[in-house]
């Protein structure tokens, strides 16, 4: 029973990156705008969170300044799609080559540095419960902090205006527009805080789950992230659970080792991204599902005069 | 301000885009209680000048006043609180929305509280247009979407009412019961500026109508005292032409549909059940029907966009072809000119030449697998001589033309590959007058050479001009193809609401 | 205020210069890096682009470093211009790498002159295979391939790594994750003295004539290019999508498996854990800059390979990180896409607008 708790801890724990990629691109998406380069902004957002939590050697200043190297790429890539209505695939394909070029570029004398990391939260009392006392109060901060964002998400969106805005500008901004809606500036916004939200879990990689920086030590989380908000036909909840299942497939790797199985590393290493594949396919076959659910201006760029 | 001060005066309002003058110097002024049409061809100027009016476009020059105050309307939610309301001719709509939220969208945070759903139940009842707030848009059809544009207007207390071109998607019934909404809410002092190019429309409706050509102001009169021709000279500057129409002599079946029935490939659209049809060779069939009732999933079927799994479905000149794709039916005789020009009867970024390739590859334009250039132009610069198109030439991009100059070219292309059944979708729709005339006697022309015709339109005017047979859908369902002088407009408008009690 | 108007037609100049003024943004970006760095911008420059060509040798590696990359650049263009976003081209490389190399270990002491053709074949087939899967995917179950495609990236590489480690190994290689040295008969004969440029340069060279024949001149390629601008449009003239998928896919997969073939095959000589410093991903900003038509495509590679010798150069001379490459790759496409802006818009400053009063 312990273990099993202890299993559901690093599960959680290892999802957590994803939920925030993936819960922010979902925000990004509802807009209407298909970000690819959240692989790029995770990238940065570990680097950056990483250096800065070396200098200043605390760790919560680092994700602060991960969330806003995140924003602040994504912020190319507003400007670009949004304002000189370049192609919003292509862009973002940009954004995450220029991500990885940048953070290999900024971490180079960072690579065996170490620092603090934001550690697991212990309660005295608390956490030392049998079962459930690691399930509910063992946690790192940082996936309580997932959990809120989650809950605030699923708020917004779906009971409040400005959500309400958000999810009408995504489905028409001709629409939008013509009934009034600043229909850019919600999409920069919206933009902007995906790219925050890939930032974040980018240094949620490099000052929580494993403090170091590797170059590419995302290995296409953000790409998974991506899949998952297709997995979670753009609903928070769906997203949450499509994180955990993944974190629990790059469990697998570490699980088999250490009970012994004797099996290539590389098979199981293959595992997430065997899984993406597989569980898009299944998703996606269902295209009246996508099509009722997908924001309808999903990577269409919107020029009000043309 | 004294009740017969002007509710809203334009002066000297001008838009230039780089390409086109849209408004030039045009001046109006609307009376509080008066319903007052703008009317004029597609491309003269109406929709521009709305957009002006509701905040949408920001004029070049000339001065709006409100009730007597210049003002400067630099968005719609500024002409929303200055009291003007407008209905667009694509309803500005959310699909997948309900019909509270939609409407909730548009009003200011405050009015939109807890209430919104009563409010909207007791203003439909009160102008007889009954919607339910808990729908959502995309299951509704097009008279109740415009229903809920209307109920959002008027929730926000409208001085100034603004409808362009309304009727376009109701049936004959449906736009009598909208006019009386429209009286009762003049008779309350509400000012009502109606867009159309309807003539009937506007004699019946209409205190006052101001005539737009070319961006320009070219008339204004009381629609009530002239009758539909003079209107006609006003909005054309010349007279409506007049097709010649002759006795159809129709040969043999050359395009047959039995038993099609096809579920909805998208959870927006129609399912098609039972439908049957057969056009002859020499002759024009008509489908009536008010849009989205399953005009685009027919279309598709017949055209081998959508493959069909019983081949028996659809005969092509004797051939069962259900089976068979867009390219293999085209390979039959078979053209169809569709409904969206830009974008999918053209390449929107392409030149005429590469869109004249674009369908007519099959007639030496290619020799194996290369394209001939030469003979491609060729063949775009001959569409563009022989129907009149006025464009650059044969490199001018698809995109550059205006409505009207692209659909000749499209039917250009389609015709000069002498199909022996051509399809065509809205052949008019949003082309001016000079040109949809130089369409329907092309269309008029091919039929007389023997090739079966099958044309769908909301134009009910249009399909009574060219059709030898009408059919109506609704709902997914074809009605049996009458011949047209066997049936009348209000006939027709019964089947299109469905209601044959069938 | 500045605003955006739509042209009516595309703009052929724009088209030209946008990717020179793309370049040159680039430049002065990279002239601040230095600066920054501490460096003398001007030296640096010298040590980035001029130092490395300034040899035979030199150039060598230039046309070496650039057969790659136009080489994927091609073929990922046929699919771009018809929407068919293959971004995997690394992965269909590295299986390219895997099947080639493979067939070069089982002719180990083989001098039969068809051991060559035949891994080239065998690459190409590796790469199509690999990118069947996200085509086969997308046009059976709708699958996204941008996804799909990329995935299997991953997948490839841990392969190779799985074979090099494993049945692959090099029994006398010291235990080190790579196979044996391929034998004469398996590798690409070089075409100048004292370099390592090999004939591959000649065979991606046929393959952008190719290329080209196709994408301007055949009927084929006019159908992917309408299936990429106006997809409704493609469906109305009877132009299958799923055949317009398939052959995106496939040609690019065709074309990152030649070269994956041509790395072991050429200067490589064997299987390494890993075939390609991302040429797979450097070929998608070649397509790009190369405005997806093979004539600047050539151009762009050739630009993209200097990039990386630059940067070889500048880590030896100037003690800069290598990684400045990657960094100079991504911005240059960034400007680009930017530039791309006054193709289809022309710029207008319009004049403030009067603030008339309101209430």
């Amino acid at each position: 029973m312990d273990q099993l708790a202890q299993l559901l801890v690093l599960t959680l724990a290892a999802g957590t990156s994803l939920v925030y990629a993936a819960l922010g691109e979902l925000i990004t998406e509802k807009s209407g705008v298909l970000n690819l380069g959240v692989e790029g902004m995770m990238l940065v957002g570990a680097v950056t969170s990483f250096i800065v939590a070396a200098i200043t050697k605390s760790p919560w200043l680092g994700v602060v300044a991960g969330m806003a190297a995140g924003a602040a790429l994504s912020l190319i890539f507003a400007v670009l799609t949004l304002s000189l209505m370049a192609n919003q695939v292509a862009s973002g394909l940009a954004l995450s080559l220029f991500g990885i070029g940048l953070s290999a570029f900024l971490g180079l004398n960072y690579v065996s540095v170490v620092i603090d990391p934001i550690a697991a939260i212990t309660l005295p009392g608390l956490t030392d419960l049998p079962v459930i006392g690691k399930l509910l109060f063992g946690h790192n901060p940082l996936v309580y902090l997932s959990l809120v964002l989650f809950a605030a998400i699923q708020w917004f969106l779906y009971r409040t205006r400005a959500g309400l805005i958000l999810r009408a500008v995504g489905e028409s901004p001709q629409s939008a527009h013509a009934i009034g809606y600043p229909v850019a500036r919600i999409r920069y916004m919206a933009v902007m805080f995906g790219g925050a939200c890939s930032g974040l879990g980018g240094a949620y990689l490099a000052v929580a789950y494993t403090p170091l920086w590797v170059e590419g030590m995302t290995a296409g989380r953000g790409w998974i992230a991506l899949a998952l908000v297709v997995f979670a036909t753009w609903k928070p909840w769906r997203v949450l659970a499509g994180a955990y299942l993944f974190g629990g497939v790059t469990l697998a790797q570490f699980q088999a080792q250490g009970l012994g199985v004797d099996i290539p590393s590389q098979y199981l290493s293959m595992l997430p991204y065997l899984a993406t594949v597989v569980v898009l396919a299944i998703i996606s076959r269902d295209a009246a599902t996508i099509r009722l659910n997908a924001p309808s201006s999903l990577g269409k760029p919107y020029h009000p005069d043309s | 301000m004294t009740p017969m001060d002007p509710r809203l005066r334009l002066s000297g309002i001008t838009k230039i885009y780089p390409s086109v003058i849209a408004n030039q110097d045009i001046s109006l002024s609307v009376l509080p209680g008066e319903i007052h049409a703008v009317l004029g061809e597609n491309g003269a100027g109406k929709s521009t000048l709305m957009k002006i009016i509701y905040g949408v476009v920001e004029p070049d020059d000339g001065t709006i006043e409100w009730e007597g105050r210049e003002v400067t309307i630099a968005n719609p939610a500024q002409a929303r609180r200055l009291g003007i309301g407008m209905v667009f001719q694509h309803f500005s709509l959310f699909e997948t929305l309900t019909v509270s939220e939609n409407i909730a969208l548009a009003l200011e945070p405050v009015q939109a509280g807890a209430d919104l759903s009563a409010r909207i139940r007791e203003v439909s009842a009160k102008y007889g247009l009954p919607v339910d707030p808990r729908r959502r848009v995309h299951t509704m059809s097009v008279g109740e979407r415009q229903r809920v544009e209307i109920v959002r207007c008027l929730l926000q207390d409208p001085r100034l009412l603004i409808m362009d071109e309304p009727t376009s998607v109701l049936t004959p019934q449906a736009v009598t019961k909208l006019f009386e909404t429209l009286r009762r809410l003049a008779g309350e002092g509400c000012s009502i500026l109606y867009i159309s190019h309807k003539f009937d429309e506007i004699r019946a409706l209409c205190h006052k109508a101001t005539v737009l050509r070319a961006g320009q102001v070219t008339a204004e009169c009381d629609p009530r005292n002239e009758s539909s021709s003079s209107l006609a000279r006003m909005m054309i500057g010349g007279d409506l032409p007049n097709p010649r129409h002759r006795e159809a002599r129709a040969g043999e079946p050359a395009l047959v549909v039995s038993d099609l029935s096809l579920p909805a490939d998208d959870p927006f659209g129609t399912s098609l059940s039972n439908i049957n049809l057969d056009v002859r060779a020499g002759e024009i069939v008509g489908i009536a029907g008010v849009s989205g009732n399953g005009q685009k999933e027919l279309m598709a079927a017949l055209s081998g966009e959508r493959l069909l799994t019983d081949p028996q479905s659809v005969t092509i000149l004797g051939k069962a072809s259900g089976n068979l794709d867009a390219a293999q039916r085209r390979a039959l005789g078979f053209a169809f000119v569709p409904e969206e020009r830009l974008g999918r009867g053209a390449v929107p970024e392409m030149s005429l030449a590469d869109n004249a390739l674009l369908t007519a590859h099959r007639h030496g334009l290619v020799r194996q697998g290369f394209i001939r250039e030469n003979v491609v132009r060729d063949y775009a610069t001959r569409t563009i001589k022989d129907y009149g198109v006025k464009a650059g030439g044969p490199d001018a991009a698809a995109r550059s033309l205006s409505g009207g100059n692209l659909q000749k070219f499209i039917v250009g292309r389609e015709i000069r590959q002498r199909p022996k059944v051509l399809i065509a979708a809205q052949p008019t729709w949003g082309v001016d007058v000079g040109a949809a005339a130089q369409i329907r006697q092309a269309l008029l022309d091919l039929r007389d050479s023997g090739v079966a015709i099958l044309v769908v339109s909301e134009e009910l005017d249009e399909l009574f001009e060219i059709c030898d047979r009408l059919a109506v859908i609704a709902h997914g369902r074809l009605s049996e193809a009458t011949p047209v002088r066997e049936t009348n407009a209000e006939k027709i408008g019964m089947l299109m609401s469905g209601s044959d009690g069938s | 205020m500045i605003k955006l108007e739509a042209r009516p037609e595309p703009s052929r100049v724009a088209g030209w210069l946008s990717p020179l003024l793309a370049a040159a943004a680039t430049l002065v970006v990279g002239f601040l890096l230095f600066t920054a760095l501490g460096k003398n911008p001007w030296t640096a420059f010298h040590v980035f682009f001029v130092k490395p060509v300034a040899t035979v040798y030199g150039v060598g590696e230039l046309l070496l470093k650039a057969t790659p990359l136009m080489l994927i650049a091609v073929g990922l263009a046929a699919g771009y211009r018809a929407n068919v976003w293959n971004i995997g081209a690394e992965g269909q490389l590295t299986m390219g790498a895997i099947f080639g190399g493979g067939l070069a270990l089982l002719f180990q002491d083989s001098t039969s002159p068809v051991v060559l053709p035949l891994m080239l074949v065998a690459g190409i087939a590796g790469g199509m295979f690999w990118a069947a899967i996200p085509a086969w995917l997308r046009t059976r179950f709708n699958a996204n391939e941008i996804l799909t495609s990329l995935m299997l990236v991953y997948v490839a590489t841990l392969t190779l790594s799985l074979l090099v480690h494993g049945a692959w190994r090099d029994p006398e290689g010291y235990n080190f994750p790579q196979s044996k040295m391929f034998g004469d008969a398996a590798l690409l004969p070089i075409l100048l003295d004292e370099t390592r440029l090999n004939v591959s340069l000649l065979l991606a060279l046929a393959v952008v004539a190719l290329g080209w024949l196709f994408m301007r001149k055949s009927l084929a390629g006019f159908q992917m290019r309408v299936a990429g601008l106006a997809p409704e449009a493609a469906n109305y003239a009877g132009i299958s999508a799923r055949r317009t998928v398939w052959m995106g896919m496939l040609i690019g997969g065709a074309c990152a498996g030649l070269a994956g073939v041509s790395e072991v095959a050429g200067p490589i000589g064997q299987l390494l854990p890993s075939v390609s410093p991302g040429y797979g991903f450097a070929a998608i900003i070649v397509a790009f800059v190369g405005r997806l038509h093979p004539v600047g495509i050539v151009f762009a590679s050739l630009l993209m390979s200097l990039l990386y010798l630059g940067g070889e150069s500048a880590q030896i001379n100037l003690a800069l990180p290598s990684a400045v490459t990657g960094l100079f790759q991504g911005t240059l496409l960034f400007f680009l896409l930017a530039a791309d802006v006054f193709i289809n818009f022309s710029v207008r400053f319009s004049r403030p607008a009067r603030r008339a009063m309101v209430n």
